[in-house]
């Protein structure tokens, strides 16, 4: 039988009060939300806390997905399943429905969070390679007030964030351009699994030209990772296949996977550039289908 | 601690270590040995229960994460003498074999009728690709669950003749 090593439990009844609670307990307490990683890492003792402060009381106060015309807003403890059932955010950013679908399965999606997928920092974890792709910043709130880190600085390595440990996530702020599309697509040995590698995209464009594109990769390396090259190389042209292929060969030239159970180093680049390929052409098609299908534009 | 919940309906509460999963919480505290413990790391889903309306893995629940809340397990499905449609399905259409997933498949089957009636097979595999069959009848499975979609509870069926209600 595994279960965890023993420990003390408390329930925060507010954002305040757990953050009191992490303050007053120091290090060897941890949040948890849906605990689908932690507590089956606390049964395998790669995690050994002396405190479990549970969060999920203050899904009213951090369960949200607010649509803002300048910025989305995503409460921490939003649960996967709110995240794939959001018609609002599935039309605005298609790339979480895309991705939310192959997360898990249907019973962890009704438990888990956005803010625990992002704070578990596992390198092939989906909503990071979300998040990296749509340029998302991350509220981290402490004793002292609040910060807001950008994807970039969020993640110090695999299973390390910049959440200190008397602070906590509480909110995904995510930018809203015009004219942009995404998408998310991911290999994995079975249903549910972790990504063996995993892509998501993010075009803009004017007319026929891409005014800018991001890719994030999950998977390749010790943290999902966004690829800048990728970005200058598409500024400023028409997509064409020939455009898709060059985003694909950096993404595997750019991408740091090591060999595993779930594949080869190059088996894994070469998803890398085939799942580039396929989100950038999936991204530019949704971005046309919208233009077409919807002459009163949603701006 | 001390953790309260209603399971089933009825009030519970047991004084239990804050690191008891609610697995073990309805198996070993409460003697609802309906629940199954398979793989204890949230894969193949034979302890789905509902907390809260919602399937759930129990083996990666925490008893106290439940405390105040509302599960319900297959021992709850029956309604008086009356079998759930789903646990009738499965004995129509041969949904078990060995009848170890079965109570996870069964939890599931119902919270998926409950809000779409009327799944398709696709459907009906994508709500149950969290749990495993070791036994790998699957489409016995989902045919269960078309069957029990297409035999609602509140369906007008002629009444057993003199049954009591």
């Amino acid at each position: 039988m595994q279960v965890p090593a023993p420990f003390e439990y408390e329930r925060a009844t507010s954002v305040d009060h757990a953050i009191s609670l992490l303050t007053r307990l120091g290090e060897e307490a941890r949040l948890v939300a849906g605990g689908h990683s932690l507590l089956p890492m606390m049964k395998l003792r790669l995690a050994n806390l002396e405190y479990l402060i549970d969060i999920n009381d203050l899904h009213d106060e951090l369960g949200y997905i607010r649509m803002g015309t300048d910025e989305v807003r995503i409460g921490a403890l939003t649960r996967h399943r709110e995240l794939l059932e959001s018609p609002e955010l599935a039309a605005l950013f298609p790339i979480f429905a895309d991705a939310e679908r192959v997360i898990a399965d249907p019973l962890v999606r009704n438990r888990g969070t956005i803010g625990g997928s992002l704070c578990q920092a596992d390198p092939s974890e989906d909503l990071s390679a979300v998040c990296t792709t749509l340029d998302a910043s991350c509220v981290i709130q402490g004793g002292e007030g609040e910060r807001v880190v950008s994807m970039e600085n969020f993640y110090r390595g695999p299973y390390e964030t910049a959440v200190e440990a008397a602070e906590m996530l509480t909110e995904i702020r995510i930018p809203v351009r015009p004219n942009g599309s995404s998408a998310y697509a991911k290999v994995e040995r079975r249903a549910g699994d972790w990504a063996v590698v995993s892509s998501g995209a993010a075009v803009w464009m004017d007319g026929d030209a891409i005014t800018d594109a991001r890719v994030g990769l999950a998977a390749v390396g010790p943290n999902t990772t966004g690829i800048p090259a990728i970005s200058d190389a598409l500024r400023g042209q028409e997509p064409t296949e020939d455009l898709y292929a060059t985003a694909g060969a950096i993404a595997a030239e750019s991408c740091a996977p090591v060999a595993d159970l779930r594949g080869t180093v190059e088996y894994k680049r070469h998803l890398a550039d085939e799942l580039t390929r396929r989100t950038l052409r999936r991204a530019v098609e949704r971005i046309r289908a919208g233009a077409e299908g919807d002459q009163k534009g949603r701006g | 601690m001390q953790v309260s919940m209603t399971v089933n309906g009825e009030e519970v509460t047991r004084d239990v270590e804050p690191r008891m999963l609610l697995v073990h919480f309805l198996r070993d505290e409460l003697g609802m040995t309906g629940t199954h413990w398979g793989c204890d790391t949230s894969n193949c889903g034979t302890c789905a229960v509902w907390l809260d309306g919602e399937p759930v893995k129990s083996c990666t629940v925490l008893a106290a994460m439940a405390g105040g809340h509302a599960v319900r397990t297959v021992e709850g499905l029956e309604q008086g003498d009356v079998l759930d449609p789903v646990q009738e399905g499965f004995m129509q259409c041969h949904g078990l074999q060995c009848g170890f997933c079965t109570p996870g498949m069964l939890m599931t089957a119902r919270a998926l009728l409950d809000r779409e009636p009327d799944p398709s097979e696709d459907t009906i595999r994508e709500a149950i690709s969290g749990q495993i069959c070791r036994c790998t009848g699957y489409s016995t499975i989902v045919r269960s669950v078309r069957w029990a979609a297409e035999h609602p509870a509140d369906a007008e069926e002629p009444a057993p003749a003199g049954s009591a209600s």
